[in-house]
């Protein structure tokens, strides 16, 4: 899941991480409002979508840039009239662009050092790890290739939670001497919290910004969370915005199905996030392109492969179906049944193999047969490939 | 001798009263598993009847395995309190802790798993299908069957089997069957970021097992498990290996299904996966379907 930039700023309020002074906006009149409050001479107005490359963005109704800076409520004002409902393309949002429905009115800082600094769940040694560079604002993995010797790792114990001194040493090797040195301690144990009693995954702060007059604030801000933590936290998952997400990802996730769409042609269903993800490996390998993942799960009921059939056939790009199930303890007639009524009601066209193998496998195969649908059987996981790819590329 | 369990283990079931632990249940006792207690807080006194069984529930662990001596525990509880029944487990002295449960937080688990490894009890999992060790019976048939696993598609035999996925397990323990090889143990390790046991530690035991002749490893993007066992396995392991890797058409940044399969920065990518193993000399198959095959020809079988 993902949050907005504003999202982000009210969770580092929530917590007592240092940022700018900012606020959300959703009319214009609102936009000039948050401006006139904050007193700045200089104001950023960031138009709020998932996507980045806002900045060099172009609106489709030509206004062009995602962020701009101004000196006054009114021309913020302005401003927000030509962003608000207004759709915007960038290079990370594909060609229909995404609905800005959401202003972040916030102070222009001056910058005089940007700094990096991150909390990420370290695989390796199974703890929070804290990644810290003096190379701020740019991208941190290309630092992390060309110059290693300027990235800080530190695991922290998750018993016992970031130290002080932990602080003090991280501060240290960034240069925040002095006064800020106390600072950077206070929003490291602030965003060390945040990272924790959010259940996030990731917490990147980039750039950790020093202004000329002597503050250190997190300037920009990239959460991830622990998915299967949403259900402790009611205050993150309100922050989900649907709008931003793919619409078959969003249905597939009301049926507890997992899908995620990709550009291929040919769709698959398979039971099992593994034999998923090696029947698109077995697509491609056999010369198709797989147009999804989707894992029914291990115990699928029929009105979930109903629900399924209908999200292949809303990617209008699709020209075959592959199903592939091990039904291992899941009875293949029952999905058996759940693909004949899924065909009939969704009045299918296009090619369709079925592989299924397991449990009850003869029943589910005479029920295909007997159905009189137009479907192909399949002996194995790469005789079902080798047809739906031959059948896609004879259509 | 196979690994982690054999057909004389005894084994309770936290959550044995919920749908999912139940139904899984009767199936090990269906498949002659010594399924000998089940616990459920608040239902300690009460019986778990199927057919002929009639399985002691327990409130806690303790008392679970003090009363039938079971070693072993199959863990089926909701995600919110999977940790904490993880943790009553290795409190209770048992050997081996097998979480199927999926969903569990990763911070629930760094803790879980921090807190187990000073300790002498080992975790399978979470988020995996379990281990068969199979039996001699019709079907496999006696075996011990721990987990969600279909028992009847094993036969006993000498083939090792490790796996971060459920299905795809199936399918290559399936294929050794069709093919008439049986397997010594198959041991679903679980699709999350933080678990307790990893390829490596069960190549070791594999290795170290007289019956084992011969192993499938199957792995999946994310993380670098697959890495580091292919790498000891290369240099220690004296059985034949054939792989197979899932999610080589998968794109960088999105979870595919498991909480753990997903490439990030650039790690974790199945061609760097099976570079390793193909470095280590293992057989890594080019297709699921030709696991079994890929393994069989390396073994001087076919």
């Amino acid at each position: 899941m993902n949050i907005h930039e504003y999202q982000a700023r009210e969770l580092f309020q929530k917590f007592g991480v240092a940022s700018q002074k900012g606020k959300s906006a959703f009319t214009p009149e609102e936009a000039e409002k948050a401006a006139e409050a904050l007193g700045a001479d200089q104001i950023v107005v960031k138009a709020q979508i998932h996507a980045g490359g806002r900045g060099k963005g172009t609106f489709k109704n030509g206004f062009k840039g995602g962020v701009h800076l101004c000196k006054t409520p009114a021309e913020v004002r302005q401003l927000a009239e030509q962003m608000l409902g207004q759709t915007l393309v960038t290079h990370q949002t594909g060609p229909e662009g995404r609905l800005v429905n959401t202003l972040l009115v916030a102070e222009a800082v001056d910058i005089s050092r940007e700094l990096y600094f991150a909390i990420l769940f370290d695989r390796e040694t199974s703890a929070p790890m804290v990644i810290a560079s003096t190379e701020g604002g740019v991208d941190i993995e290309s630092v992390a290739e060309h110059t290693p010797e300027k990235i800080l790792r530190l695991p922290i114990d998750p018993f016992l939670g970031i130290q002080a001194y932990q602080t003090r040493k991280i501060a240290a090797a960034l240069g925040l001497r002095g006064p800020l040195m106390t600072q950077a301690s206070k929003l490291f144990t602030a965003l060390y919290r945040t990272y924790v009693e959010s259940d996030c995954t990731m917490v990147e702060i980039n750039p950790l910004v020093v202004t000329p007059d002597g503050r250190l604030l997190a300037l920009d801000a990239k959460f991830n969370f622990d998915d299967n933590a949403l259900y402790r936290q009611p205050a993150i998952v309100a922050m989900r915005d649907k709008a931003e997400e793919d619409p078959r990802e969003v249905a597939a996730s009301e049926f507890n199905l997992n899908y995620i769409g990709l550009d291929g042609n040919i769709a698959c269903l398979v039971n099992g996030a593994g034999l998923a993800m090696a029947t698109m490996d077995i697509i491609q390998h056999s010369g198709g392109r797989p147009a999804n993942f989707l894992d029914v799960g291990g115990g699928a009921t029929k009105e979930q492969v109903s629900a399924a059939f209908k999200i292949i056939l809303g990617d209008k790009v699709v020209k075959g179906i592959m199903v592939n199930i091990f039904g291992g303890i899941m009875d293949c007639n029952v999905i058996a049944h759940g693909i004949v009524d899924a065909v009939r009601e969704t009045g299918l066209t296009l090619p369709l193999v079925v592989r299924l193998e397991g449990n009850n496998v003869e029943a589910g195969k005479l029920t295909l047969a007997e159905s009189g649908l137009a479907l192909l059987g399949a002996s194995s996981m790469a005789d079902a490939a080798a047809k739906i790819v031959a059948a896609v590329s004879a259509a | 001798m196979a690994i982690f369990v054999t057909p004389q283990t005894r084994v309770l079931v936290q959550g044995i009263t919920g749908s999912f632990g139940a139904k899984h249940a009767q199936l090990s006792l269906d498949y002659g598993s010594l399924i000998v207690a089940g616990v459920t807080p608040g239902k300690g006194g009460q019986f778990f009847e199927h057919g002929s069984h009639k399985v002691p529930i327990f409130d806690t662990v303790e008392e679970a395995a003090k009363q039938t001596g079971a070693t072993v525990s199959a863990v089926f509880v909701p995600p919110p309190f999977a940790a904490d029944a993880i943790l009553e487990s290795a409190d209770a002295g048992l050997s081996l802790v097998v979480a199927i449960t999926e969903g569990i937080p990763i911070n629930d688990m760094i803790r879980v798993k921090a807190k187990i490894s000073s300790g002498t009890t080992r975790l399978i999992g979470p988020n995996c299908p379990g281990l068969v060790t199979p039996g001699e019976g019709k079907d496999s048939h006696g075996g011990c069957r721990i987990g969600i696993a279909p028992g009847y598609i094993h036969k006993k035999g000498n083939v090792g089997v490790v796996s971060r996925s459920g299905t795809l397990t199936y399918e290559a323990v399936w294929q050794l069957t069709s093919r008439g090889y049986g397997q010594s143990t198959c041991v679903g390790i679980g699709g999350d970021p933080v678990n307790g046991t990893s390829h490596l530690d069960v190549l070791r035991m594999f290795n170290d097992d007289p019956e084992t002749e011969a192993i499938i490893m199957i792995g999946e993007i994310g993380g670098a498990a697959e890495e580091e066992a292919a790498q000891w396995a290369g240099a220690n392991c004296k059985k034949p290996i054939a792989g197979f890797i899932a999610g080589t058409t998968a794109p960088p940044g999105r979870r595919m299904g498991h909480a753990g399969a997903i490439v990030s920065g650039g790690k974790g990518t199945a061609e760097g996966k099976i570079a390793a193993m193909k470095a280590a000399g293992i057989a890594v198959a080019e297709t699921p379907s030709v696991m079994a095959e890929t393994l069989l020809k390396l073994w001087g079988k076919l």
